[in-house]
């Protein structure tokens, strides 16, 4: 059945349906010779030259990004990247909502196009982290958790995130094997990833003897801080023939939420807004997990990926260590996540990642996706958390033809 | 880590752990909240000052390796959610107890020690961490 006859969910919501016509990324890591104009720029242009779409036909631009006042010392980011592209008289905002920035401002996207009130919207991720050191950029990404109530007491980002991976090997066994398993298996795929940050696969025994960042977490179980940049068009997909490149469709999109500091949490195995988030889109795309050809899920920590699993329904509840262990999660098994290498592997600039996301889904869809291609891939999933786990967002995306 | 302003207005929850209570549902609450997030309207009003028994147990830990910039003279350390006898949850490092000791359930208490200082000559912080109950 096609997706064109499949959905009902818009429709009665009066919603147009959305495709993605371009997509654009620059490479990710320590692009020391690249300022962020530079890098959303880049990301943006090569979008737009992808799809075929004139500037004058662009009516709005969304950003996201998590904090380029405090990395670059630079509010106000969106109207400045779209003056330097030249696309000075189209508004241009930035959305922000800490690790899932981007995701964000592709819903936002979604709406502008399915409401009607837009028809060609650009939607980019753009992030900075290397202008400052590490430890700053670190302290940095610590206040998208509870900067008054957590980190102040000394929790880093890590920590919390450890805390959690603690807490899923009290509960159900989880081993430091199977996180570890997560990262060897990012690497591997990143390998296969031209864009990625790290094009190489590390073995288990590196992984597991790597300095401990915050027990049970070592580095390889800790995605890096990278700079980046990446952009999609939309359109609605009735639009979408008159572009260069075949449709990829929106069909569902969900945001979740939760408290904001862990500690209020009462599920410390499992995060709630991605469960909430991935229930909303898979409802309103009339799918199930298993119709999932594959998914980015946001792997910041091995044990976020692990969660993540779990909580969009994959796996069930504990089984995301063995199931890592065994292989289903490795491309051309089961369910292949984190194709492009996810952000251990393909890298993590923090704002632009649920872009980068949606950038795999399409190259995926479109069988664009060379060394690490699944298979006749019709439907995936992404799927973006910020800060500890107070904001999700999730998409499927779909061929539309 | 934090302006002089901001860390006065909490001193009262960070030397001596007042919480609040919901005079709807009696729920307790740390940090205080405005609004009971159960009872939500019902509550506006009826949010009472609760001062915790500073007793509870440990929910999950880890020791941290690698700290923020200004807690790098502590490292490595071990940072706790505890759950209080008012059922309430935080955030604190556990102190005066070696890393490979430490175990999920076990009974702490709340002490106050130095979190931190504004620069090498100025403002020290004290907050609550966590001991072990021997």
């Amino acid at each position: 059945m096609q997706n064109s006859e499949k959905r009902s969910t818009q429709e009665s919501g009066n919603l147009r349906e959305v495709a993605i016509i371009g997509i654009g990324e620059t490479r990710i890591g320590e692009l020391w010779d690249q300022s962020l104009r530079e890098l959303g720029i880049n990301a943006g242009l090569s979008a737009i030259k992808d799809a075929g779409v004139k500037g004058e036909e662009i009516e709005k631009i969304y950003i996201g990004n998590m904090s380029a006042g405090r990395l670059i010392n630079q509010e106000h980011i969106a109207p400045m990247i779209a003056d330097y592209a030249g696309l000075d008289d189209i508004p241009a905002v930035r959305i922000e909502s800490g690790g899932a920035s981007g995701g964000m401002a592709l819903t936002e996207g979604y709406l502008s196009v399915a409401s009607g009130l837009h028809d060609v919207v650009v939607v980019g991720g753009a992030e900075k982290m290397t202008d400052v050191g590490d430890e700053e950029a670190k302290k940095i990404l610590s206040s998208t958790a509870d900067w008054e109530w957590e980190s102040v007491f000394g929790a880093t980002f890590d920590s919390l995130y450890a805390m959690m991976a603690r807490y899923h090997m009290f509960t159900h066994g989880t081993t430091k094997e199977q996180l570890a398993a997560v990262s060897v298996k990012n690497h591997a795929h990143g390998a296969l990833n031209p864009n990625a940050q790290f094009q190489r696969e590390v073995p288990l025994k590196i992984v597991m003897g790597s300095p401990i960042v915050s027990d049970p977490l070592t580095m390889f179980d800790c995605a890096p801080l990278s700079d980046g940049a990446a952009a999609v068009v939309l359109c609605p997909v009735d639009m979408a023939d008159s572009f260069n490149k075949d449709p990829v469709a929106i069909l569902g999109t969900g945001m979740g939420a939760d408290h904001m500091a862990v500690h209020d949490r009462r599920e410390l195995d499992a995060m709630k807004a991605t469960r909430s988030a991935g229930d909303k889109a898979l409802s309103m795309a009339g799918l199930k997990p298993e119709d999932m050809d594959f998914a980015e899920v946001h792997d910041n920590y091995t044990i976020s990926e692990i969660m993540a699993i779990e909580d969009l329904g994959f796996f069930p509840k504990g089984d995301g260590g063995p199931a890592t262990e065994r292989g289903d999660t490795s491309l051309h098994n089961k369910i292949p996540i984190n194709t492009s290498g996810g952000l251990k592997a393909k890298g993590q600039p923090v704002g632009a990642v649920g872009i980068n996301q949606a950038v795999e889904a399409v190259l995926q869809l479109r069988g664009e996706a060379g060394d690490r291609q699944v298979e006749d891939a019709e439907y995936g999933l992404i799927h973006n958390i910020g800060g500890t786990g107070a904001s999700a967002v999730v998409h499927v995306l779909g061929r539309w033809r | 880590m934090m302006t002089i302003p901001r860390f006065w207005r909490e001193i009262r929850q960070r030397y001596k752990g007042v919480g609040v209570e919901c005079g709807n549902c009696e729920r307790v609450y740390f940090p205080p909240r405005e609004v009971c997030p159960h009872c939500r309207r019902e509550s506006i009003g009826k949010m009472k000052e609760r001062e915790l028994s500073g007793k509870g147990r440990l929910v999950t830990f880890t020791e941290i390796h690698e700290p923020m910039p200004d807690f790098k003279m502590m490292v490595p350390y071990i940072m706790a959610i505890v759950e209080m006898d008012e059922d309430v949850r935080m955030t604190g490092q556990l102190v005066d107890i070696d890393y490979d000791e430490v175990e999920q359930g076990m009974e702490v208490d709340v002490t106050i020690r130095r979190l931190g200082e504004e620069s090498p000559s100025g403002i020290i912080y004290y907050g609550y961490k966590f001991v072990p109950v021997r």
